[in-house]
């Protein structure tokens, strides 16, 4: 396909490359300010307490302390989904916030803060989901009994259930009717290396300036809005963003922060979280523990799921209820079935928040879901592979969407990129069937599985963006985008490129700022890629209109079709010896053309990973020894940055968390107990597994390049083909994440059976 | 404050009032002291680098010595800059990502340019000190095999992975530079 196009599915540098490599993109902790003021955050080292007492006047005598907020002080801003206050009277996990200190330096504000005298009245705490529900359970809300959170979104139609069809007729159709609890609990952070960070300018009496790292500029800016009141014109303005992996929309906390210090002091003010504060207080991936009944034939045709989805969401929720829908949407394209009785249940504890995460609700519950239908198979001696494929959404076929709206699907039938993956992979031979290890080597043993994944996010939400000929020749692109990682604002380039055919150098994009940008929702479920570039295609073939409108008297022509362009150059197509410069058309003026994407829900991009794995049953540790990533793109628009995306499998609490990712919570304290890079742990490039990835371009009915996006779902389909293949490598079910020595030797009978006892929890 | 000399100069040592460090072939000479500009004896060297003499190239992720964001080269060999007091540093020379193009000529060092070439990278957060612990490994052993330069990197934490990349780039300038 790519030889049709000049840039499109060719290899071109990163816009930002040479910034990067030399060290002068900017990220948040890199840019100047003048006057700048320093903020730090006091944290509760109590689950659970009631603020009795809080004793400012020491922090405030302290010189070079500017300000110092407490929950008496702050505005009165509230967000979240029900909204709660910034600071508030009661702290709710290891780690609220309870004061806020602006200083001229980040030691002063540090000293200050000691100074900070609190006395609190402990309350008692609950840190495991399902006993928060039950009676008598700590009520960490007034208003929300058995510490259940509200479903859906307030004034939006949105999916709270996954109901249809009639689950008893479809386990009566059944051959084998299996009933399991699994759980995808272990909460592993998003990890970006890039601590949450803001800088705030408030100036009065109503203007706020916020600099951001985040990679959703115009989200951001909703949500501040939205919390400050619509009396304040809010602009946010996002540079470099060191990672994300979705979860930096809930550096708003962060934000406000800055913006109430910037506000007391008149100054701008940086508050910028160390990595312990933010692998301590920052969002994890939601808990998950389903419980469910399926029903399988034969045939492996899925004939009815029933169950309580419970999701953990620890103290707050900003975008649980939002998780939960798309997570209910994206197990319907998984698994093809007529009758679903699925109620979720989303329930807060005292340990930080959820939030988002690559995978999305999808993830989460998938991770519970496919081991439970991998019980049926494994009754039935069903191959996963041949099962997943055939229950993965066709065209045909629909689904409810989180809007709580019926979709049919009118993409592709991605069995030929499955086909291929497992080719690739050798599944056909490495398969031995459930529960028996494809190859015994001494202590060792190799064991394979499989997962996938779908999200018609792919075409979520909002996108805008102009594209402005300049009287030069030259192009400007005005995008609300930051660039995060995946590339995003060289596509955007690279795809207007293409539409004018002009040279890449001819163009440049704006920066991420709210105040020159039309409106963007920014990347998130997948949606750059025909969302974003959507209106980045829209917007350029606009300009290139209007362009053409202005050379039509010049070279004789009566319609803009007459009309082609290469490098800078209009030619009749009829006579192409009258040709024009653009600068000549343009002269005195520019030209602004404006693209504008509409959500679509009807297509789902997909993700199948096969992984293959070695246990050592002596010492119990787990070796990822491969993975093959199959999928369908539709046409590829930059190789490298798909590549990127796709090995980006393995991090950013992907299928690491299956095999040795988790946040570990001390029960009894609340406190996190690896909240630092070297108890958290990671892989190292000592470590890496091959990875395959197994792309192919079948066009699919997007835009003019129809292309698919697949980045935020490379994560997904990962973490339950590990549960999967450990299982099979040491011929028991494994039960829960991660595939830790300890579990591995527990499965085994090799240790005792009371290490980690967890009536559903930790 | 600080001031810049082209050639070293003599140093005040026992006394300690003045330090000097040679960053990127350049001579800086640092008055110990708690005020803005100078260095503090609890000074980090990331902190000296990127806040006193605006050298923002090196990057702080954990600043405790487990994440490799902040390596710089330090007498050849890589280093964490969030680990070294800047104090302890008197009279070393150290060259940060800022340094590794040609001055005369402004050109990507041949790793740079490889980074550049496999987009080695994804929110580049990490990438210079990627870039620099593969630099002391060049320097080092310019032929190194792929295990050898897994190993070398594997300080350095990548949560986009973009490692599969940077093991190419890193062989890639090998190749070029031999
Ligand atoms: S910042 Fe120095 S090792 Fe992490
Ligand atoms: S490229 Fe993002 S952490 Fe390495």
């Amino acid at each position: 396909m790519s030889e049709a196009y000049r840039y499109i599915g060719k290899a071109t540098p990163r816009i930002d490359g040479e910034e990067i490599v030399t060290g002068k993109a900017a990220f948040l902790n890199d840019l100047k300010f003048q006057n700048l003021l320093y903020g730090k955050v006091l944290r509760s080292p109590h689950p659970h307490a009631l603020i009795k007492k809080i004793d400012v006047k020491k922090a405030e005598q302290v010189k070079g302390v500017k300000a110092v907020i407490t929950h008496e002080t702050m505005p009165d801003w509230k967000n979240g989904n029900p909204p709660i206050r910034l600071l508030d009277k009661k702290v709710r996990f290891v780690g609220d916030a309870v004061a806020l200190i602006a200083a001229e330096t980040e030691r002063i504000a540090e000293e200050a803060k000691k100074l900070i005298e609190v006395e609190y009245e402990i309350l008692p705490a609950v840190l495991d989901d399902y006993e928060a529900m039950k009676p008598g359970a700590p009520q960490i809300y007034e208003n929300l009994p058995g510490n259940l959170l509200p479903l859906g979104i307030p004034n939006r139609k949105w999916a709270t259930e996954i109901v249809t069809g009639d689950v008893n007729k479809g386990f009566e159709e059944a051959d084998v009717v299996v009933e399991e609890a699994y759980a995808y609990d272990n909460i592993p952070g998003p990890g970006f290396p890039e601590s949450p960070a803001a800088v705030a300018l408030w100036e009065e009496p109503n203007t706020v300036t916020v600099w951001v790292s985040n990679h959703k500029i115009w989200r951001n800016k909703h949500e501040l809005s939205v919390t400050f009141g619509n009396d304040v014109k809010v602009r946010v303005i996002g540079g470099a963003c060191g990672g994300s992996y979705g979860s930096k929309v809930m550096s708003i906390q962060v934000q406000c922060y800055a913006a109430a210090l910037s506000k007391a002091t008149g100054r701008p003010v940086k508050v910028s979280l160390s990595k312990e504060e933010q692998l301590s207080t920052f969002v994890l991936r939601p808990a998950t523990r389903l419980h469910a009944k399926v029903g399988m034939k034969k045939d492996g045709t899925v004939t009815a799921i029933a169950g309580s989805w419970v999701l953990g969401t620890g103290y707050y929720s900003m975008t649980t209820q939002v998780q939960l829908g798309v997570g209910c949407g994206e197990a319907m394209i998984a698994v093809r079935c007529k009758n679903w009785d699925v109620k979720p249940a989303i329930v807060c504890t005292n340990r930080n928040a959820s939030g988002i995460v690559r995978g999305f609700g999808g993830q989460e519950l998938k991770c519970a879901l496919i081991p439970i239908l991998s019980h049926a198979m494994e009754k039935l001696s069903l191959d996963p592979f041949e099962v997943l494929k055939k229950n993965f959404v066709k065209p045909g076929d629909g689904y409810y969407w989180r809007n709580a709206e019926w979709y049919d699907y009118r993409g592709i039938d991605y069995s030929r990129a499955m086909d291929e993956g497992a080719k690739v992979f050798g599944w056909k031979d490495k398969w031995k069937g459930w529960l028996k290890p494809t190859a015994v080597k001494g202590a060792k043993r190799i064991g394979v599985g499989v997962g996938i994944h779908g999200n018609a996010d792919v075409g979520e939400d909002v996108s805008e963006t102009h594209v402005r000929l300049d009287n030069d020749g030259r192009v400007v692109i005005l995008a609300g985008l930051a660039e995060h990682g995946t590339g995003q604002r060289s596509n955007v380039v690279k795809v207007v490129a293409e539409v004018l055919q002009l040279p890449l150098e001819r163009i440049s994009i704006s920066p991420g700022d709210s105040m020159v940008t039309p409106f963007e929702w920014g990347p998130a479920g997948s949606r750059g890629t025909y969302a974003i570039l959507g209106a980045a295609i829209a917007a350029a073939e606009d300009a290139k209109n209007k362009l053409f409108r202005l050379a039509m008297p010049m070279l004789g022509a009566d319609d803009p079709k007459d009309l082609e362009t290469s490098d800078g150059i209009i030619w009749l197509k009829s006579d192409p010896q009258k040709r024009i410069e653009w600068e000549k058309v343009l002269r005195f003026r520019t030209v602004l053309g404006y693209g504008r994407f509409e959500e679509d829900y009807s297509l789902s991009n997909c993700m199948m990973s096969f992984v293959e794995l070695q246990v050592d049953t002596e010492t119990g540790k787990v070796d990822l020894l491969r993975v093959v990533n199959a999928t369908d793109v539709g046409q590829v628009i930059d190789p490298h940055g798909l590549q990127g995306q796709l090995y980006g499998c393995l991090g950013s609490a992907g299928i690491d968390s299956a095999v040795f990712e988790e946040t570990i919570v001390d029960p009894t304290t609340g406190c996190i107990l690896n909240s630092n890079l070297i108890d958290y742990k990671w892989r190292t490039s000592a470590e890496l597994p091959v990875i395959d990835n197994v792309v192919l371009e079948t066009p699919i009915d997007t835009h003019r390049f129809h292309a698919i996006g697949v980045g935020e779902i490379t994560t997904s389909p990962g973490p339950s083909a590990v549960l999967m293949a450990a299982s099979n490598a040491i011929g028991q079910w494994l039960h829960e994440y991660p595939v830790t020595p300890e579990r591995i030797l527990k499965a085994l009978g090799k240790i005792g059976r009371n290490i980690q006892k967890k009536e559903g929890g930790r | 404050m600080y001031s810049r000399e082209e050639k070293p100069g003599s140093m005040a040592c026992a006394g300690k009032s003045i330090i000097g460090l040679t960053v990127n072939g350049q001579l800086y000479k640092l008055e110990i002291g708690a005020e803005a500009g100078k260095v503090d004896p609890s000074d980090t060297l990331s902190f000296t680098l990127r806040e006193t003499l605006g050298l923002t190239g090196t990057k702080e992720s954990c600043d405790s010595g487990a994440c490799g964001a902040c390596t710089v080269l330090m007498e050849g060999k890589a280093v964490l800059s969030c680990m070294l007091l800047t104090v302890e540093c008197d009279g070393k020379s150290i060259v940060t990502i800022e340094g590794l193009r040609n001055p005369q000529t402004g050109e990507l060092d041949i790793l740079q340019q490889a980074f550049i070439d496999h987009t080695a990278f994804q929110c580049g957060f990490c990438t210079p000190g990627m870039i620099m612990s593969a630099k002391a490994l060049l320097n080092e052993n310019p032929s190194p095999t792929e295990e050898e330069v897994k190993m070398a990197l594997s300080g350095n934490f990548c949560r986009c992975i973009s490692h599969y990349q940077v093991i190419e780039a890193v062989m890639d300038a090998a190749k070029k530079g031999r």
